[in-house]
């Protein structure tokens, strides 16, 4: 728990001093420096930001079907406060995934929305997590929103492998990834121009979203309970 | 009775409830009417392309389909007919016998809008390859149904119903949307029948998911 804590603040807050501040260079000579990369120059620096968001929001919504799978099972009313706080950072991770890619895009390929594949995924990925909230704030009773909000996430879940990889590759894209991708270079994060420096602080930064989304679900877990518990307590009395 | 034979019976007592009272087929029709006059004002004398008529064309069958699809089980909860229903029969049973009901429903959706859309929009709207049409507003029809009867049933159980079904439908339709509208453009512009298997392949793959993970899950949504 005091590891996910301060371990996360941590290499969160090296992540932003070491991604912000090592300068670039043409020809970089030491592992204090980054090479340039053609076209995106300091604009490569969001990579450190923009993909372990882009990655915790699909975590949260895996996690969030995992644990709504699990409720289906068992019917403890504990999954469902799993579930739905794995989705809530979900959702505010999509938003900041989009926030960020949206102004990359705007300033490598000069709209800030232009319906690429990987947008209108994420796009999707946004309507998913709305339809969601929107579903369990009609339901009043507790069993039966857990478990139509479970089944509606997996159902959203179902739909995903046509949106992440039948999508992207069937239509033409400006994202990395995409089908008339130049030479097919696949994401920046597995090309050849990525430093060995920036690959490691690119998946330090991973590591350390994904520590960070742990420490808050396990705080929105808590929150959850006691909220549950005192509205409880309240009907009772 | 068999499950088949169970199946066919549900389906063929919410055939003849609804042609009692004809409240769909009716709302639907009046529905696709109102939604076509509205494109025609929208377009004035402008020639649209085969992109635009048959991204129209899904646009209509859609808001159509949300308008109607989800009676199947609103109606079961407001006549107070669920419980009877799920002591009478298997939730499989009362599954497929839905998803039967809204495929034939969307299925003469189309074709009203394929035949309203040929009457009006007799210039432009000209499928040069049948098969590529015919094989998309078939296999739309049932990708659509497949979708939207488990979203109606969850919809079903809630308290906003007609506002939520929409909402809910959307994001799990948009890749289906957009695969059809891609097919029937192709069919619009002529192109061979080769040329959509990928669109095709895309379809079917997305109905047995569908179909499967709903059929899976019926059980959770159908038993309170």
């Amino acid at each position: 728990m005091r590891f996910v804590k301060y371990g996360s603040l941590g290499i969160i807050s090296f992540i932003v001093i070491a991604g912000l501040g090592i300068p670039l260079s043409p020809s970089p000579q030491s592992w204090l420096e980054f090479p340039v990369i053609p076209g995106l120059e300091d604009k490569a620096r969001n990579l450190f930001f923009h993909v372990p968001m882009a990655w915790t929001s699909v975590l949260g919504f895996l996690v969030s079907t995992y644990f709504g799978f699990r409720y289906l099972r068992t019917k403890e009313i504990d999954y469902d406060f799993k579930s739905v706080s794995a989705a809530g950072l979900g959702l505010l991770f999509c938003i900041l995934a989009t926030v960020t890619g949206a102004l990359w895009a705007r300033f490598n390929w000069g709209s800030f929305w232009s319906w690429d594949p990987r947008q209108t995924s994420i796009f999707i990925l946004l309507l998913i997590y709305g339809a969601y909230f929107a579903l369990r704030s009609a339901i009043e009773s507790d069993e039966k929103r857990a478990s139509l909000s479970a089944v509606y996430s997996i159902i959203g879940g179902l739909t995903a492998p046509f949106f992440i990889f039948v999508m992207p590759r069937m239509m033409s894209g400006l994202h990395p990834g995409a089908k008339e991708d130049a030479g097919g270079k696949g994401p920046l994060f597995e090309s050849k121009m990525l430093a060995p420096n920036m690959r490691v602080l690119f998946y330090l930064s991973l590591i350390g979203f994904t520590l960070l989304f742990v420490w808050m679900l396990q705080m929105r877990i808590r929150t959850a309970r006691l909220e549950y518990e005192s509205s409880r307590e309240l009907s009772e009395r | 009775m068999s499950a088949v034979s169970s199946t066919v019976a549900l389906f063929s007592k919410d055939v003849r409830s609804e042609l009692r009272t004809r409240y769909a087929l009716n709302a639907l029709l009046m529905f696709v009417v109102t939604a076509v006059a509205t494109i025609l004002f929208a377009l004035r004398a402008d020639q649209p392309s085969p992109t635009v008529l048959s991204g129209m064309y899904w646009v209509v069958v859609f808001f159509t389909a949300m308008s109607s699809l989800s009676r199947i089980f609103v109606s079961e909860e407001e006549r107070g007919t669920t419980l009877t229903l799920q002591l009478v029969a298997s939730p499989s049973t009362v599954y497929f016998g839905k998803l039967l009901f809204n495929t034939a429903l969307t299925v003469s959706l189309t074709l009203a809008v394929t035949v309203l859309y040929t009457l009006v929009f007799s210039e432009f709207f000209i499928i040069q390859t049948p098969s590529i049409f015919f094989v998309t507003v078939f296999l739309g029809s049932l990708g659509f149904a497949s979708a939207a009867t488990i979203i109606a049933a969850i919809v079903a159980k809630a308290n906003t119903r007609g506002t939520l079904y929409p909402v809910l439908s959307f994001p799990i339709l948009i890749v289906l949307l957009m695969t059809v509208m891609n097919a029937t453009a192709r069919a619009l512009e002529g192109e061979d029948f080769s040329e959509a298997m990928g669109d095709f392949q895309i379809l079917v793959g997305y109905i047995l998911v569908m179909t499967g993970g709903s059929f899976l899950l019926f059980d959770y949504v159908w038993k309170d």
